[in-house]
């Protein structure tokens, strides 16, 4: 499949504990809203949804609430017993890619490579929130300010290679030319 | 006429403010952008522009000598017109180098209000005969008209023609409508909303998504559209691209879930005079913008130069993952 990472990394994550990666997804995303404190604006009434964020090459799930200056996340195994308003589906790196700007939303749901059911405004609004927010893997990271341009160019690069070994979607767009530069 | 003057102007989506300063970085001449409220057509969650951000886009653009256009062409909803009103004053006071309208009311208002600021006529306005564009042009002074997609490249010319000193722009690239833009009703007729009034066609409120059995099933308003196989490239939610049961048979009676790319027309769109080419999609992300614009721009360079160039990548961008001239060279007209 397009972008998924192998079985083998699936098989191997699903005997591993889920809180360490909450832990560290609660991290990240707290830095990311540091930086964007506007975030939960654009989300408007949206802002409090349960946002089901689904990697379809992973044993686990992120339900993701966004509100007013902060976000709270678990991670659960499965959604069967996790409510939620809406659910966006897609291999890991693809995700992490409408994350950084390297794809357009849009144009992977054109093409099979992204899902969503449940409230499509809400996942509009997040996804537009997103987009706005121009996140990239240093400021996520909370790195200092002086080396977010290094790092930045090394995580693209890292990140442009995988997507081509798993045969992710080709990347466009500003996030992997911000990411270089 | 020198080269430069001859050169189309290239006018890019900005849909929110991160979407504005990639355009503008991936060289676009003008953006189009709207207020995060029902005054402009693109009217969904997440997306447009506070009065700061828009005076803060303006200034980007200025810095580097882009310009930005304002979109208010919905039409005004009775009891409530002080909404658009508000619009205009402070697209003005934000210092937009042009406003898009469409409603005639709003039109006269803005012009009394603001005898010197640019105004464009909105392809919301559905003006396609001489007539109409020269009531705009001589009665308010509209400085460009935005053609509706449902023309041919024969059609462009002759009103390009007649439209003259007023200046024509069309679309290039991007979501492509297939009715008279501003008349359409399908989308109030399954949701109560629309571009027209409420800036939004086929609202995101209104449309769902259920997968079965790999199947995905999109409905609007609690109509069926379409069932897009495992494995089919999907298309936007619209009715005007959904697929029915007439007459025994299934097909796509309107038009297929197809994008509008006329990259391979622009010289002759040029040649018939048209000054500003636009590319569609407000509503899409900054990988989109940064790769359309940078395509048309270099293909808008190209073409100046007497060039021809290859922009296949726009290709992975479009609905249903299929491109079309659209009416422009649609024989049957």
């Amino acid at each position: 499949m397009r972008g998924h990472l192998p079985p083998v990394i699936a098989k191997v994550a699903s005997i591993l504990p889920l809180l360490p990666l909450e832990l560290v997804a609660r991290h990240l995303i707290a830095n990311a809203m540091a930086a964007r404190p506007s975030f939960a604006s654009r989300l408007a009434e949206h802002a409090g949804r349960t946002f089901a964020i689904d990697p379809v090459d992973c044993p686990f799930v992120f339900l993701l609430v966004p509100s007013e200056g902060r976000a709270s996340v678990r991670v659960v195994r499965d959604l069967s017993d996790a409510p939620h308003d809406a659910r966006i589906a897609a291999p890991l790196i693809v995700l992490l890619g409408m994350i950084d700007g390297t794809y357009d939303g849009d144009a992977l749901f054109f093409s099979r490579d992204l899902s969503i059911d449940g409230d499509t405004a809400a996942v509009l609004a997040l996804r537009n929130a997103i987009e706005n927010a121009e996140l990239d893997p240093s400021l996520v990271l909370g790195l200092p300010r002086r080396v977010r341009g290094p790092f930045n160019g090394a995580a693209g690069f890292v990140l442009g290679n995988l997507r081509r070994a798993l045969d992710a979607p080709e990347e466009s767009g500003p996030g992997r030319k911000a990411l270089i530069a | 006429m020198n080269q430069a003057t001859r050169r189309p102007e290239l006018i890019c989506p900005a849909g929110t403010p991160a979407g504005l300063r990639t355009a503008v970085d991936a060289g676009a001449h003008a953006v189009y952008c709207g207020f995060r409220d029902e005054t402009n057509a693109r009217n969904f969650p997440g997306l447009n522009f506070d009065r700061k951000e828009l005076r803060d886009g303006i200034a980007y653009a200025h810095e580097h000598d882009v310009k930005v256009l304002v979109a208010l062409n919905t039409f005004m909803r009775a009891g409530a017109i002080d909404l658009w009103k508000r619009g205009i004053d402070d697209a003005v006071e934000a210092g937009a180098d042009a406003l898009i309208l469409a409603d005639i009311a709003l039109i006269a208002h803005t012009r009394q209000a603001y005898p010197k600021q640019r105004l464009h006529l909105s392809v919301q306005a559905a003006a396609a005969t001489p007539e109409a564009i020269a009531f705009y042009r001589d009665r308010f002074g509209i400085a460009r008209i935005v053609l509706p997609r449902v023309l041919t490249v024969e059609e462009i010319a002759r009103l390009a023609a007649a439209a003259a000193p007023c200046e024509t722009e069309v679309f290039v690239f991007g979501g492509l409508c297939v009715m008279a833009e501003g008349r359409c009703l399908l989308s109030s007729y399954a949701t109560g909303k629309s571009p027209n009034m409420t800036g939004v066609c086929s609202p995101p409120s209104h449309v769902d998504y259920r997968e079965e059995n790999g199947d995905l099933i999109a409905s609007v308003g609690g109509f069926v559209v379409e069932r897009f196989e495992k494995g089919d490239p999907a298309g936007y939610p619209t009715l005007c691209k959904g697929r029915y049961r007439a007459n025994g048979s299934l097909s796509h009676l309107f038009e297929d879930p197809v994008s509008l790319n006329a990259v391979d027309l622009l010289q002759n769109l040029a040649n018939v005079g048209v000054t500003a080419f636009k590319i569609e999609g407000r509503q899409r992300g900054r990988a989109y913008v940064a790769t359309a614009v940078q395509a048309f721009r270099r293909a808008v360079d190209a073409m100046a130069a007497g060039e021809k160039i290859d922009v296949a990548e726009l290709r992975a961008l479009t609905e249903g993952q299929r491109d079309t001239t659209g009416a422009y060279k649609k024989a049957w007209r």
